[in-house]
């Protein structure tokens, strides 16, 4: 498959929110807003790029060799629970903002199923390296559509007359399953 | 926290009134992946509550020796190694399963209400009562599963447990079994759950619902 097609596939086709309902915990948290989705979305990308690239070559270059692939879940979700803790340190040297905007959300990001998803997928799908690398961003740009995307609709749901019952997280649902509906429209393209 | 509850509320509060997937809105990816069957969400919600069970016990007995810094990475590790164990068993003894649940069986790792309930609960109580917590838990979170199998299922396959049971006439709604059937029907579900929980419904603010979102 062409890297385009991957990355295309992975963002749009097989969105990961949307399709394989990961990482729906930010999805239905931080998505108040288009400015936080925004920025909850690039540190999702930045730490998934990053993720492809350590746990491909932990699982290629550590476990396969020492026949250590048992180990698999217990050393993808401390690679990426110490990425995550990284990430925030730099984000609150970096940016105070950014960080009081993320909040609780960026330890987070270490439960968020879309990243150890990611990894689990490479190796299931046995992509070479740069291929997974091609996924992650894809897979990260996706997030982030779908989050900016329920982001908007969102905020202008504050105004439209809900049921008093589907109020919160009954609304919320119900509004990713149209879109959903919407992405399913993208399947068969590829 | 709540040692001023009996042990009975400690076992049941899990699986109506602070039911992890109904009130907080935790561990939704597994509620709404495998749920296309209700075979799928019985297993998934089996093997959740086992990992939850499980790590529970270490954790609730490890709680004085966890240093306070790194208890989340230690608690995942905890709650890694029961993962592994029940992927391990899943594909020795159930392959089916096993293939059908797929990457969804590793994800337990990062389904944020085991993790969840070590921080609020085992974390702070002793083994009795993390045990009682964790099984109610698991309990509410399979139910919730099976709840959603079964709807999914005899809307999108016309079966139940994989036995047909609607006739002929039936045209089944594909998308039921699809991804937006997933969100549709659990938002239904919640909202259903919101219009059960409040028959007053003139009196209490539907906001205070709201609030699980941070999960």
């Amino acid at each position: 498959m062409s890297y385009f097609l991957l990355f295309f596939s992975a963002a749009i086709v097989n969105n990961f929110v949307l399709s394989y309902f990961l990482g729906i915990c930010p999805f239905v948290g931080v998505s108040k807003k288009v400015s936080s989705a925004v920025s909850m979305g690039m540190a999702v990308t930045f730490v998934m790029l990053i993720t492809a690239v350590v746990t491909w070559l932990i699982y290629h270059l550590i476990l396969v060799p020492f026949d250590l692939v048992i180990l698999q879940y217990v050393s993808f979700i401390l690679v990426i629970a110490s990425l995550v803790q990284l990430v925030e340190m730099f984000i609150r040297k970096v940016s105070k903002p950014l960080y009081d905007t993320l909040g609780i959300f960026l330890p987070l990001i270490t439960t968020n199923c879309a990243i150890l998803g990611l990894a689990l997928f490479s190796v299931l799908r046995d992509y070479a390296f740069l291929e997974s690398v091609v996924f992650g961003l894809g897979a990260g740009a996706g997030f982030t559509l779908a989050l900016v995307i329920m982001a908007g609709i969102r905020e202008e749901l504050e105004l439209a007359p809900v049921p008093k019952y589907f109020q919160g997280a009954g609304i919320t649902m119900i509004v990713a399953g149209g879109l959903a509906l919407a992405f399913m429209g993208f399947a068969g393209m590829i | 926290m709540s040692s001023k509850i009996s042990p009975l509320a400690e076992f049941t509060k899990g699986i109506w009134k602070d039911n992890p997937v109904m009130a907080s809105l935790l561990g939704l990816c597994p509620v709404l992946a495998v749920t296309n069957a209700a075979m799928n969400g019985l297993a998934m919600g089996l093997a959740t509550t086992f990992v939850l069970v499980t790590s529970s016990l270490i954790i609730s007995a490890l709680r004085n020796f966890i240093p306070h810094q790194v208890r989340i990475a230690g608690y995942i590790v905890i709650i890694a190694t029961f993962v592994t164990v029940a992927d391990r068993f899943l594909a020795a003894f159930m392959p089916d399963i096993s293939a059908s649940l797929g990457p969804y069986i590793p994800l337990i790792v990062v389904n944020c209400l085991i993790l969840g309930r070590q921080e609020a609960f085992s974390s702070k109580n002793g083994i009795g009562r993390s045990l009682l917590d964790s099984l109610g838990m698991g309990i509410g979170f399979t139910l919730v599963l099976i709840t959603l199998g079964v709807i999914r299922e005899i809307l999108g396959s016309g079966s139940i447990f994989g036995a047909a049971i609607m006739g002929d006439w039936f045209t089944p709604w594909m998308v039921m079994i699809l991804p937006p059937g997933a969100f549709l029907t659990l938002g239904i579900l919640i909202a259903l759950a919101n219009w059960f929980n409040d028959p007053s419904s003139s009196l209490t603010s539907p906001r205070s619902k709201d609030k699980g979102a941070a999960s």
